[in-house]
């Protein structure tokens, strides 16, 4: 089973979860994004290429079941305005085997922040806003996974 | 041939469009052709599109280098590179 959701409306971790579990994989693992509040921001804008994100979240779906033995995989993405502390993002993955559980979920986080075409633009409490910049250490965090 | 072009994030907000079809000249045949090209449609272009090292691109939903070749593609979407998880 791979899922893939993107959606303004939010989600509920444990639901998700609840629908890994009955797969009789034995292991489920999961990675939850939720927005911090630094630097006194208030809120964050996630702009999407409407077109391509859903197939861009399914090929990094396929290629971790293509690369660990994967019952189930279910990848939530936000777009739209986000308040501090609500939920961005959501990998949930189940396997017969924890190693491939986990690997799978951060493999899949951080290709997520790569590979997918969403933008995020904080706006701060004194009213400025900016364009986050990509990092290079995501682009390393990604790149790591070629090596393995 | 007519090409749509999408624009997002501070490129879009650049170039004051989220999208606009146009119909490029036979010269270009790449996306970085494509940009140099763009860049001259007016002052919000070409601020936007100074820089293609901090660009990134899409043919048809799908990401590629900037030397690519458009061939028959019918959608280009230009961005900055993403931010998103």
């Amino acid at each position: 089973m791979i899922e893939i959701r993107v959606q303004a409306e939010p989600f509920d971790p444990g639901a998700e979860l609840a629908r890994l579990e009955p797969l009789g994989s034995g292991a489920v693992a999961s990675f939850t994004g939720i927005v911090r509040g630094d630097d006194g921001l208030v809120e964050l804008m996630l702009e999407h290429h409407p077109g391509m994100t859903e197939g861009a979240m399914r090929t990094i779906a396929d290629q971790a079941a293509a690369r660990w033995p994967l019952d189930g995989v279910i990848l939530i993405h936000r777009y739209g305005p986000l308040s501090v502390g609500e939920r961005i993002v959501f990998v949930g993955t189940a396997s017969r085997h924890r190693a491939a559980a986990l690997d799978s979920c951060a493999f899949l986080i951080d290709w997520l922040k790569t590979a997918a075409p969403f933008w995020k633009r904080e706006s701060f409490a004194n009213g400025r806003s900016r364009w986050v910049d990509a990092k290079n250490e995501d682009d390393l965090a990604a790149a790591r996974w070629n090596g393995l | 041939m007519a090409l749509d072009i999408l624009y997002f994030a501070w490129v879009r907000e650049g170039i004051g469009l989220a999208s606009e079809r146009v119909d490029p000249p036979a010269h270009v045949a790449t996306v970085a052709d494509l940009i140099a090209w763009l860049a001259t449609r007016s002052a919000g272009h070409a601020e936007a599109l100074a820089n293609p090292a901090r660009l990134r691109a899409a043919l048809d939903q799908n990401f590629v280098s900037l030397d690519a070749a458009i061939g028959t593609s019918r959608e280009i979407a230009l961005f900055p590179p993403v931010t998103g998880g």
